[in-house]
């Protein structure tokens, strides 16, 4: 019993971290249009910046206090120089250049750190376990991780439902023309949804260094699960997205302690048991 | 003064510097012309009727004035004094011309709240007289949906909350494509007496609408499209005293 309910944390734990990296892919996705294969690598980015800033600063929450500006600029930069000649291109020719991307990114990253797995510390003031239960202990660490990604996910909403650059974003999903027609330029908009997709994945990588090794690889196999949540929940919906990621932390997670054979299935019998009932994904092609 | 060859600009009101005026509007889908070196002019405070049958260039011409399309090479776009011609739309919207295109275009994921005050700004010139109030005022229909989601909505309603999400850019120039398009005479009655009530705050318009009679009646002058070109320019009175020119041109 203990051993689900632990599982039951990790899964949420895990599902918030993939939130944070898959709800930059579903605004790149809903409201640029593009599908960036290359969302992974900046997953990856964060993680490696956690490694060597955790090492300048020694400590991994510094590290993404200035991570997190880095990750912009260099989202910022990305956008500008190759991903806004995409916008109206064909999904082929977006999956290539972003697929060239991945490889740069990825041989880039073998130059700079190597190809061994690296690790990262947590904060020694949050090293420690907590004991929930008489037999059950779980880390401190992780518990800090789930509230902060907690917070995040709650100020992403707040952002998106309150604010005018929320409602911006909402408007130039659903209608892209009419946001121009009513004076928003959309290729500020565009390199501003970008530059905080790439954040938001970044920091995602930068929190995971403590509790996953950092190694090369790592933005793939994220990549591929953010797109599993970007399907369940609807292309462009972040609350799609969120409940997307939960269940499948919480799946992934139960699916190791009750189904061990089929661990690595689990998730996209969900991915498919979803698109069966609800084809465009839990929320549709519109963000609310 | 009523055939296709009317002078462009008439002699009692060519003292008044134009708010708009498009010259050597060419704009093509790929190869094929849709417009043909088009002159449209609006001068301060008057509204236009743009007429033509389906297919003509209506949509188009106001696709080029929006920045959405291309004038081609030869287009000239002053729109108060300032040159518009291959501007963004965005900067078009600021510079004060606001379209209320066909379909409405109204955001279905945002409340009528905040459809109208995404885009609220002082205009151009700096004045702020289309408030959240005014449009509430002007469409109390819109204030008791105020919480509903855009695609909650009745055509009417989508069409009034059309009208005031572009008068909260607080334009100089409103113009709108097929205004009363498949609502229902009651509603369209209701648009149309809006209408009247923006034109009377000295606000130029652009309409595109299929009613004859409501259009002879809110505007001063018209043009008419034909195959991309401009057929016929001239005053309600012009139109109305050759039913010849609008059974040729309109088929009625």
């Amino acid at each position: 019993m203990d051993l689900v309910l632990v599982q039951i944390f990790n899964g949420i734990q895990y599902g918030f971290l993939i939130f944070l990296a898959a709800s930059g892919l579903t605004l790149v996705f809903g409201i640029l249009g593009v599908i960036n294969l290359a969302h992974g690598s900046f997953y990856m980015l964060g993680a490696y910046l956690a490694l060597t800033l955790t090492e300048v600063t020694g400590d991994v929450f510094l590290a993404c206090l200035l991570g997190v500006p880095l990750a912009v600029v260099f989202g910022w930069l990305i956008e500008r120089a190759f991903v806004r000649h995409l916008y109206k291109r064909d999904h082929l020719q977006q999956v290539l250049l972003t697929f060239a991307l991945i490889l740069i990114f990825n041989e880039v990253q073998r130059i700079l750190w190597g190809s061994y797995p690296h690790g990262v510390p947590a904060p020694s003031y949050l090293s420690g376990s907590i004991r929930l239960t008489d037999q059950l202990a779980y880390p401190v660490y992780r518990l800090a991780l789930t509230a902060i990604c907690a917070a995040l996910a709650g100020a992403m909403f707040f952002v998106i439902q309150k604010t005018r650059v929320g409602r911006l974003i909402r408007a130039g999903e659903s209608n892209r023309e009419m946001t121009e027609l009513l004076g928003f330029d959309s290729s500020r908009l565009y390199a501003l949804v970008f530059a905080t997709g790439t954040a938001l994945a970044a920091l995602a990588g930068m929190l995971a260094a403590p509790v996953e090794s950092v190694y090369p690889g790592i933005g793939e196999r994220i990549l591929i699960i953010s797109f599993v949540v970007v399907v369940i929940g609807g292309i462009g919906s972040i609350k799609g997205a969120f409940l997307g990621a939960l269940a499948i932390g919480i799946a992934d997670a139960l699916g190791k302690v009750f189904l061990p054979s089929l661990a690595g299935v689990v998730v996209y019998a969900l991915m498919a048991s979803v698109l069966v009932v609800r084809p465009g994904g839990l929320f549709g092609r519109v963000i609310r | 003064m009523s055939l296709a060859l009317a002078p462009r600009t008439q002699a009692a009101d060519a003292s008044v510097e134009p708010l708009l005026a498009a010259t050597g509007l060419a704009t093509a889908h790929g190869r094929v012309p849709c417009l043909r070196d088009v002159a449209f002019t609006v001068r301060p405070g008057e509204t236009i009727g743009l007429l033509g049958r389906n297919g003509m260039g209506k949509t188009t011409l106001l696709r080029t004035l929006t920045g959405l399309l291309s004038g081609g090479p030869t287009a000239s776009i002053r729109f108060r004094g300032k040159d518009l011609a291959g501007a963004k739309p965005a900067a078009i919207s600021r510079a004060g011309i606001a379209l209320v295109p066909e379909g409405r275009g109204i955001f279905p994921n945002l409340t009528v709240l905040e459809n109208l005050i995404l885009p609220e700004r002082a205009g151009p010139s700096g004045k702020r007289d289309w408030t959240l109030d005014r449009i509430f005022d002007l469409f109390p229909r819109l204030a008791e949906r105020r919480t509903n989601w855009g695609d909650q909505l009745s055509g009417g309603e989508q069409q009034m909350l059309s009208i005031g999400r572009a008068l909260m850019t607080n334009p100089e120039l409103l113009m709108l494509d097929e205004a009363t398009e498949g609502l229902a005479p009651k509603v369209r009655d209701e648009i149309w007496r809006t209408l009247r009530v923006v034109a009377e705050t000295g606000m130029a318009i652009v309409v595109v609408d299929k009613n004859l009679e409501d259009l002879f009646e809110l505007a001063d002058r018209h043009f008419i499209l034909a195959k991309g070109e401009i057929v016929f320019e001239g005053t309600t009175a012009d139109l109305t005293a050759e039913p010849d020119l609008v059974h040729r041109w309109l088929g009625v």
